[in-house]
């Protein structure tokens, strides 16, 4: 797993490429969580790159979403899902937790 | 019969899955069901590691994937506590989100993305799990 951050006026994007398991969730936690940190609660999760995820990471979402969405103070959205991780997203009852985009320009410019 | 034995723990999960993606393939499987096995594969072994082997080291897990017939059968055999997927709460996945749960789902998808989930506890020779995927 890799990740790359850039930083918006309005929004944080995380790209987030190669396998996140129960081995590479936390590291993506603390990712999230650490812009949380800075204060920075709208983010977006582009995941064009992305070619696994178990629900090691739906759990790292669910948590950063959660945080994000308090006190109407953000959201996290997903960009460019590929199909067969939005298929096992679809499986678990995700995708209504988050809106999604068809690619992280559309998803930066939501916000 | 493939088999394998790997350390239980999480770095290794990329290897099971792996191997669970070479048999699937050999046995005529396509991508998207192979993402499937793969992903319920990583499933049973995560919780394994994390529940049936909570607080030891230096332990196990032993799995077999085999094509027998027109169906892909693997078993995860492991020496821990016995951890039964039958006996996990099903998450409710309409539950807001303030109030969805963050465990359960693991074994929610091993149940959707398999056709079969058995599971026999033996403290003696360990415990057994076996996953059935039928050839489409």
């Amino acid at each position: 797993m890799e990740i790359t951050a850039q930083e918006f006026k309005n929004c944080n994007l995380f790209k987030v490429q190669g396998r996140v398991d129960s081995a590479t969730a936390p590291e993506f936690s603390k990712v999230l969580e650490k812009a949380n940190h800075d204060g920075r609660f709208k983010l977006v999760v582009d995941m064009s790159g992305l070619e696994y995820m178990s629900s090691a990471g739906f759990r790292a979402l669910l948590a950063a979403q959660r945080n994000c969405k308090r006190f109407n103070r953000g959201e996290l959205v997903l960009a460019s899902i590929p199909a067969r991780i939005r298929e096992a997203l679809e499986l678990a009852g995700f995708t209504e937790l988050f809106k999604t985009y068809n690619d992280s320009l559309e998803a930066v410019g939501s916000f | 019969m493939p088999i394998s034995t790997f350390p239980a723990r999480f770095e290794f999960l990329d290897e099971i899955r792996d191997f669970v993606a070479r048999v699937a393939h050999e046995g005529g499987f396509t991508e998207k069901a192979i993402y499937s096995l793969q992903l319920a594969a990583d499933e049973a072994a995560s919780n394994i590691i994390e529940h049936a082997y909570e607080g030891i080291l230096n332990a196990s897990l032993q799995v077999t994937c085999d094509m027998q017939n027109d169906e892909l059968v693997i078993t995860m055999r492991d020496t821990g506590k016995p951890f039964d997927p039958s006996l996990v709460k099903q998450p409710n996945l309409k539950a807001h989100l303030s109030k969805r749960q963050i465990g359960g789902l693991g074994v929610y998808l091993m149940r959707k993305l398999m056709d079969e989930v058995r599971y026999e506890a033996d403290t003696r020779t360990g415990n057994l799990l076996t996953m059935i995927k039928r050839r489409g």
